[in-house]
């Protein structure tokens, strides 16, 4: 990657490994003498944070395999099991399942940093796209992994999204039946979904690890969004940005603690507790926080293959955003038009993440049409027409310039 | 090591050309069974094999639930009014439309038999709700009467019939 390392080991033994496999020059350089921007801020952090969270759910997920079974008549029984029964398997199921929430979280954070400092801008259109394959890959995990509780909105999540797909016309119920394995949802359903929800976190982890290396061919944006031009403009990865990832990522496990001891059950929904039963759907079937924004936008739309449409293309629709936005300034700094928009956009999503828990008639209709009217407008008609119109403030010359003043 | 110029076609060319198109072919055969294995089973078609129901046990007015390939089966035994409501409907002015003839057995009015999943993401309706004297799904809010044709809401058609004959006048075989 790039940073040129100097990385000289002390010890023989290391330098006859180095010689062979210079693994060490390689995190040295990655993790150590890796120049970052000096005035990454806060925001910054979450990157850090989400390899962590990666990392936590790979480790809690390996250790429930151990004592979940993915058959419909015992996947229940199996996750109370873990619940009572197993050694601190509350602990660890809760910290699986506020992890995957607390994992979302921190994404979002990460998505909207990205979206407010320009950090999908040239040159970091793959950087960008990599990311959105990530966050795709974590959306289906995250949904199988929720089926496997086998629960009653376990199963009626799992049976409203095979069903998206039933939309496709002509061969939407084929392929429907092809995910099931059945002619509804069933064991087969469940057992390839333990299967895929065990195999995806490392089809993440490979991505996340592209991800990385494609930050560390272009660099980090930071948030004045010119790139580094000195030594002045950067400081070494070790220790500024160690210690500042490290100080962020104990205050988010404080956070994170605090839901897996005091409210474990408080993002889940209590119907969850309830084994599934194909014959009932429940009053009310909501999905996981995370999802709401993309359910509101299928509810508020209603013909049922253009409500489908919707809800893909409001999540593809960022793949396009490096071409949508055509202004060349990167942060919202020094775009004050712009940033209302930002703010307006994050006040939609959040809106249609509340609209997506409610019933789906009357004055939540209208309001999530709205949304959704501006969560897609925001990219094809505000971004693009932005950079023709705007009037950006100056940006600085220099990283150093815009921390010290213009004299520095 | 002589160099052949790559201006010329050799044998070495036919062996590439040979060796990726049999790879290829390979390759592709290979996704059948690999793509094949997802659909249903053996075991869960013979599961799905035609089942036999008693009609004579159902009330006027009551809907029962059975289930059918693991599909719930709703059979109503619809009353006079549910059936002038059903008849009386201007069929031109449905979202998929389809008279209530259509819907039933001839000579079977009183019998509507229809798969109880919601055509819209696969809910199962709840009876005797919403505003048509017939089923309202409660996920996204789709309404059907009470022939089973969609009403209201974003499902696109009506609830499918699933295939099945009068056995006797009390007796129906589904599948």
């Amino acid at each position: 990657m790039s940073g040129n390392s100097t990385y000289q080991p002390q010890n023989k033994a290391a330098q006859w490994f180095e010689k062979r496999l210079p693994i060490g020059g390689l995190i040295h350089s990655s993790f150590v003498a890796y120049p970052t921007p000096r005035n990454l801020n806060y925001w910054w952090t979450f990157g850090g944070i989400l390899s962590f969270m990666l990392g936590v759910q790979i480790i809690t997920g390996i250790v429930l395999a151990m004592h979940y079974t993915p058959h419909v008549d015992l996947a229940f029984r199996s996750v109370e099991g873990i619940m009572r029964d197993v050694n601190y398997g509350w602990l660890l199921r809760y910290l699986h399942a506020n992890g995957a929430a607390m994992f979302f979280l921190a994404v979002y954070i990460h998505m909207f940093r990205g979206l407010y400092y320009g950090s999908y801008k040239e040159p970091r259109e793959v950087l960008w796209i990599l990311g959105v394959i990530i966050y795709l890959l974590m959306m289906a995990t995250g949904f199988m992994g929720y089926v496997l509780v086998w629960g009653q909105m376990s199963f009626w999540a799992a049976t409203v999204i095979t069903n998206l797909f039933s939309a496709i016309p002509g061969v939407g119920d084929t392929i429907v039946t092809w995910l099931w394995g059945g002619y509804a949802v069933g064991n087969p359903t469940l057992n390839r979904f333990f299967s895929l929800h065990y195999l995806l976190p490392f089809a993440i982890a490979g991505v996340v690890i592209l991800h990385v290396w494609a930050l560390h061919v272009a660099g980090q944006n930071n948030p004045a969004g010119v790139e580094p031009k000195s030594d002045k403009d950067t400081v070494p990865f070790t220790p500024y940005a160690t210690s500042k990832d490290g100080f962020a990522m104990a205050c988010f496990c404080i956070f994170y603690a605090w839901f897996v001891f005091y409210v474990p059950n408080y993002l889940g929904h209590a119907d969850n507790y309830i084994p599934a039963n194909p014959a009932v759907t429940p009053p009310e079937i909501v999905p996981e926080w995370y999802y709401l924004p993309f359910y509101a936008i299928l509810r508020s739309i209603p013909n049922k293959l253009m409500g489908v449409i919707a809800l893909f293309g409001s999540i593809g629709i960022l793949a396009f955003l490096p071409w949508l936005d055509t202004s060349r300034v990167k942060s919202a700094r020094y775009r004050p038009v712009y940033k209302q928009f930002f703010w307006l956009f994050v006040i939609a999503c959040i809106g249609l993440g509340w609209l997506g828990t409610k019933p789906p008639e009357g004055v939540y209709v209208i309001l999530s049409r709205l949304l959704t009217f501006y969560y897609f407008a925001f990219f094809i008609i505000v971004l693009p027409l932005l950079g023709i119109f705007e009037k950006t403030k100056p940006v600085p010359n220099s990283i150093s310039e815009s921390v010290l003043g213009a004299k520095a | 090591m002589t160099t052949v110029s790559s201006a010329e076609h050799t044998r070495r060319d036919f062996l590439y050309i040979a060796t990726g198109a049999v790879g290829a072919v390979g390759a592709a055969a290979v996704l059948v069974p690999l793509v094949a294995q997802m659909n249903p089973d053996a075991s869960t078609i013979a599961a799905g094999a035609p089942v036999d129901i008693d009609l004579g046990p159902i009330a006027e007015g009551q809907i029962v639930k059975v289930f059918w390939r693991s599909k719930p089966i709703f059979i109503s035994h619809r009353s006079k009014h549910d059936i002038e409501l059903a008849q009386n409907v201007d069929v031109a002015s449905l979202p998929d439309p389809a008279p209530d003839s259509a819907r039933v057995k001839p000579g079977h009015d009183q019998w509507l038999v229809v798969i109880g999943i919601c055509t819209h993401l696969g809910c199962i309706p709840l009876a005797h709700q919403g505003d048509y004297d017939g089923w309202f799904c409660p996920c996204h809010g789709s309404q059907y009467d009470s022939a089973g044709r969609i009403r209201r809401g974003p499902a696109p058609l009506n609830l499918p019939l699933p295939p099945y004959k009068f056995v006797s006048d009390t007796k129906i075989q589904i599948g």
